[in-house]
């Protein structure tokens, strides 16, 4: 009777066990495609990185927009067949333009963009040594007529 | 010790500071009311090259057309992506009538649109389209680097867009951009 009990037990298990591994899944439907968990992390990447030309400040991950649930869509097909995270997003900026990255790629338009904060110090250390040299040389000499009415007033 | 000089820089610097982006800033917003100015608006990269490949089908008894058909014609011709349930493009209709009698073909393409809808649209505001084709999925607008209708995109003959807006074709739109543009390519 014992035996039997084990027995019993071992075999729930063995189906529970089973029964588990069957709800872990290994792909996932997003936006319209199936495709396996890496696929998908590799598509959040990208969408992560691409701006909604609706809501012009969400990525395409997040945004709830018609449109970004279509590039959502792109992406995932383009990763499935095999495409590489440069091709895809080099897809975008194809139509769509560098406005298209949410950060901007460095080239010569975005020079400006990239080193204002080290023309803003080269700048601000400028004015601080004009400054400071300016402190230095301090105020001219007196004339001898004021320096006896320094001795004048002092005395 | 500030001499009287720097003290007057002092005090003048950052006035003119904000002299200038008071300005700047009313600019701006002069030429948002007026519609010449989008700030959510971005160079759509198509311009200047030729149109993406693509076949769509007609809609509403037209015939449907392709990038081929676009790159044969001998005239300029106006791209429309609009769409029944887009109410900036009921705005726009009228304009978009004025400027097919004026002589210059509109190739309309329904944006994410239902037939019966379209229809109802058509009827309501006026059919423009010398062609006119469905674009169910959007996928082609996506091509085209379409990111909310309308939009329109002026195609010279041989298929290269030469301009392109995102926004409805109001008068100082089609007088400011939309002429000189079709100017240049005469």
């Amino acid at each position: 009777m014992k035996r039997l009990l084990i027995l019993c037990a071992i075999g729930l298990g063995l189906a529970l066990g089973a029964a588990a591994a069957a709800d872990t899944p290994t792909t996932i439907k997003r936006d319209g495609v199936v495709l396996t968990l890496p696929q998908e992390k590799r598509a959040e990447v990208i969408g992560d990185k691409l701006r909604c030309l609706v809501c012009q400040n969400e990525t395409v991950e997040n945004s709830q927009a018609d449109l970004a649930k279509q590039f959502r869509g792109i992406i995932r097909r383009h990763v499935v067949l095999g495409d590489t995270n440069k091709q895809i997003i080099d897809f975008m900026v194809h139509r769509y333009g560098i406005f298209v990255l949410l950060k901007p790629p460095l080239i010569p338009l975005t020079w400006l963009l990239w080193f204002s904060p080290g023309i803003a110090l080269v700048l601000g250390l400028l004015v601080l040594l004009i400054a400071r040299r300016r402190k230095q040389t301090g105020p001219p000499p007196l004339s001898p007529d004021e320096r006896d009415r320094l001795k004048e007033l002092l005395s | 010790m500030a001499t009287p000089l720097s003290r007057r820089l002092m005090l003048g610097i950052p006035l003119a500071t904000v002299a200038v982006g008071g300005i700047g800033f009313y600019a701006l917003l002069e030429r948002m009311g007026k519609g010449t100015y989008n700030p959510q608006a971005f160079n759509n990269p198509l311009v200047g090259r030729k149109v993406p490949d693509f076949t769509l089908p007609g809609v509403d008894g037209h015939e449907g057309f392709d990038q081929a058909a676009m790159i044969v014609q001998k005239r300029p011709l106006l791209v429309n992506f609009f769409a029944s349930w887009c109410v900036p493009c009921a705005g726009e209709a009228p304009y978009l009538d004025a400027i097919a009698k004026s002589g210059l073909d509109i190739w309309g393409i329904a944006y994410q649109d239902k037939p019966a809808a379209l229809a109802l649209y058509l009827a309501k505001y006026g059919n423009p389209y010398h062609r006119l084709a469905s674009d169910i999925d959007g996928r082609v607008a996506i091509n085209w680097g379409v990111y909310g209708v309308p939009e329109s995109f002026l195609v010279a003959p041989g298929g290269m867009v030469r301009w392109h807006t995102a926004g409805p074709l109001f008068p100082e739109v089609i007088e400011d951009q939309l002429k000189p543009a079709l100017q240049r390519l005469t």
